[in-house]
């Protein structure tokens, strides 16, 4: 008899990531098990994007500490290869690409998640739905990928990849920064599909506000490079009504605590 | 070895194979190494021109003599450029046909191999083929030349039409215009005339393919394009030849006349290969509400220096250079565009972007003048450099000229670094390295791209595919 054990779809533990010299994280670890939501909240400058690149392998990073995909060690692979292999990364700020297509984009991207070209029946099937979720023209097909896009059609545009190239695990950067209350709804619609199944999710946010809409099974409180307090949904209203400053006290006494 | 040494080491790579392979040296006539009034005199003989033109070619000469080298480039630019150790004219065996079965067999399978009978079936409307200092092969579509339209090699244009290019031979691009139109206007041969008659619009295109094959040559192609009223035309053409380790030159004199109403474009998918110096000299005459756009390609060469030339002659006609250029490893390419505004209410664009690989080297060099009286003209010019790797260089030389009050001269320049975030951003998506890179220079091209028919656009890409393939496959 053997008996199923559920496995993290991701988790990482005690990692460090340092920009040239300086420790930006210090120690972080959590685990994500299939279908969860976790959400990761801290004040401006406190290092969560910076977790969310190097998680993603962000080159200019040098990272320390075990990250596991699917229970598959990933640390030393480019961030290419961790996204084939199921993790994604919604950028806080998208890049934009001058004179490339949104559709030729995600064709590529999309062909790259899968390892076979994508034929241009489903292609254009699977274009017409998510572009539908998240509210977008088609018209947006043909123009140059995140090139003169509002802050909020760049963010619809991170989710719609999300919901096309159905990651195991995504990492979702400030996803809710810079939209309107419309738009966020919209946003939250596209995460919660995307993430429907067995997708893991860490949100990292600043706000509560998004939570409204992406339920998270967990909160960890993220200050100075650190998780200082992990618990559940209640955590996040409980920082909304009291501030960052509460959890100070408490975050010497942690990190204290810790190995 | 790092990825980035890997595509150092593989600019190019496919080159030889594709295009830089060569055939046997074979000609009927070969002046003797160097340039001298009797090398002149023999070429003209050979061809039993009239004697103005022969005179012509002597005035050249004494004109190219007498010039120094240009003093506002970088003088290591054309410093191993040797004219001494050069061959000026050398006639390819087998006499020139309209039949591809009549062509020489080897510099048939040369052309076969370049895919040039093939793109005459499928997409162009009549071919030139030239191959060392003659044009081989010559056809256009019968339906055009009932019309009237003539496409001929320029020798055959004067025998033909003497009348016509006595006018117009030099009429845009005199020998005295710099040192290497005397040169070519001394030493030219082979090359184009076209004539599109009033109101005939050739809708799909011409094109001219120039090939070198032997050693230490020169090429000096000599084309005339002259569309009469209200007439349309498109020609192109494209360059290649054999990877050798001494140097070739390839030096033409290309004049354009757009009559009133005409509209001309003429592109150029330049893909020398690196032991070739590309010193070509493009100007065009638009008149009344003429329409001239340059469509330029440079992506082989070891020097090229070209800068297209509208000077807009008639009120309301319209100029248009788009530009792209890539240097990869020991390249440079000085390219850029002129616009001359002589008339009231003309107008201009430039859009010019160059992408220097390593320790390539890309120059945009560009004049626009507007002189008294150009009342109510615009002109606006775009230049985008990007580079990729520290060592690589680009350099704007832009040049405004205005002489009159009303008008309006815009003028951007952007130098951008194949951005890291950018790259990070598509390699999240599951793109390698190398398909990132890849896709932010199409991308960067893409404007470019556009312009060009399908045919010429799937080239360019693969192109430039090759040029940033990291390693071999």
């Amino acid at each position: 008899m053997t008996t199923v054990e559920r496995k993290p779809v991701f988790s990482c533990q005690d990692v460090h990531v340092y920009v040239e010299d300086k420790e930006i994280v210090k120690g972080v670890s959590f685990e994500i098990f299939p279908g969860e939501k976790h959400a990761l909240m801290g004040p401006n400058g406190s290092g969560k994007s910076t977790l969310a690149a190097a998680l993603m392998g962000h080159p200019a990073y040098r990272v320390e500490g075990e990250i596991l995909l699917n229970g598959e060690p990933v640390s030393g692979l480019p961030a290419d290869e961790r996204a084939r292999r199921g993790m994604f990364l919604s950028f806080q700020y998208p890049v934009a690409v001058p004179g490339v297509s949104v559709a030729s984009f995600l064709r590529a991207a999309l062909s790259a998640r899968r390892g076979a070209d994508v034929p241009v029946r489903e292609f254009r099937t699977l274009m017409s739905e998510a572009f539908d979720v998240l509210g977008m023209p088609r018209s947006f097909m043909a123009r140059y990928l995140n090139d003169g896009f509002s802050g909020g059609e760049k963010k619809r545009l991170e989710i719609l990849q999300m919901l096309i190239l159905k990651p195991v695990f995504a990492l979702l950067d400030e996803t809710d920064s810079g939209l309107d209350i419309d738009a966020l709804k919209v946003v939250s619609d596209g995460i919660n599909r995307a993430a429907g199944g067995e997708t893991g999710v860490l949100l990292v946010t600043h706000y509560q506000r998004i939570l409204n809409y992406v339920a998270p099974d967990a909160v960890h409180v993220f200050m100075n490079g650190r998780i200082v307090r992990s618990g559940g949904p209640g955590l996040a209203l409980e920082l909304e009504e009291r501030g960052y400053d509460w959890v100070e006290p408490e975050a010497a006494a942690v990190v204290g605590g810790t190995q | 070895m790092t990825s980035k040494e890997r595509a150092i080491a593989s600019i190019n790579q496919d080159y030889l194979e594709k295009y830089g392979f060569h055939d046997p040296e074979e000609y009927l006539l070969r002046t003797p190494k160097g340039l001298s009034h009797e090398v002149v005199e023999m070429i003209s003989r050979y061809k039993q021109e009239p004697d103005w033109m022969r005179e012509i070619r002597h005035r050249a000469l004494d004109i190219f003599l007498a010039k120094p080298m240009p003093t506002w480039i970088d003088q290591s630019m054309l410093a191993e450029l040797n004219f001494d150790d050069l061959y000026y004219y050398m006639k390819p065996p087998g006499e020139l046909t309209r039949d591809w079965d009549e062509v020489p067999e080897r510099i048939k399978k040369t052309f076969d191999r370049l895919g040039v009978p093939e793109a005459e079936r499928k997409f162009l409307a009549g071919v030139s083929a030239q191959y060392e200092s003659e044009v081989v092969y010559h056809s256009i579509r019968e339906d055009l030349e009932k019309q009237g339209v003539i496409f001929l090699d320029i020798d055959s244009g004067l025998k033909e039409h003497p009348g016509i290019i006595k006018k117009f031979f030099g009429s845009v691009v005199p020998a005295a215009d710099n040192k290497f139109a005397a040169l070519n206007t001394a030493v030219w041969s082979g090359g184009s005339f076209v004539y599109v008659p009033p109101h005939t619009k050739v809708e799909i295109p011409l094109q001219a393919y120039f090939r070198i094959n032997s050693k230490n040559i020169g090429q000096f192609e000599r084309t005339l394009i002259i569309a009469d009223e209200g007439a349309f035309v498109h020609y192109i053409e494209g360059c290649t030849a054999p990877v050798y380790s001494s140097d070739s030159l390839h030096s033409g004199v290309i004049e354009l006349i757009a009559m009133k109403g005409a509209h001309i474009r003429y592109s150029t998918i330049q893909n020398w290969s690196t032991n070739v110096f590309n010193l070509v000299t493009q100007r065009a005459k638009a008149y009344e509400n003429a329409i001239v756009e340059w469509v330029d390609g440079n992506m082989g060469s070891k020097v090229t220096m070209k800068y297209p030339a509208v000077i807009l002659a008639g009120e309301g006609a319209h100029g248009e250079v788009l530009s792209i250029a890539f240097a990869g490893n020991g390249q440079h390419q000085d390219a850029g565009a002129k616009m001359i505004h002589l008339a009231p209410n003309t107008t201009s664009r430039i859009i010019s972007k160059s992408i220097s690989k390593d320790m390539g080297r890309s120059s945009y060099r560009g004049l626009v003048k507007m002189t008294p009286g150009s009342t109510g003209c615009k002109s606006h010019v775009e230049c985008d450099a990007l580079l990729i790797g520290a060592e690589a260089r680009s350099d704007t030389y832009p040049t405004m000229e205005i002489a009159e009050d009303d008008v309006s001269v815009e003028h951007e320049a952007r130098v951008s670094k194949l951005a890291d975030e950018q790259l990070f951003y598509l390699q999240s998506r599951g793109l390698s390295e190398d398909q990132a890179r890849l896709m932010i220079v199409n991308g960067f091209i893409e404007p470019f791209v556009k312009e060009l028919p399908m045919e010429y656009a799937v080239e360019l890409n693969r192109l430039i595919a090759l040029e940033m393939e990291d390693s071999v496959g």
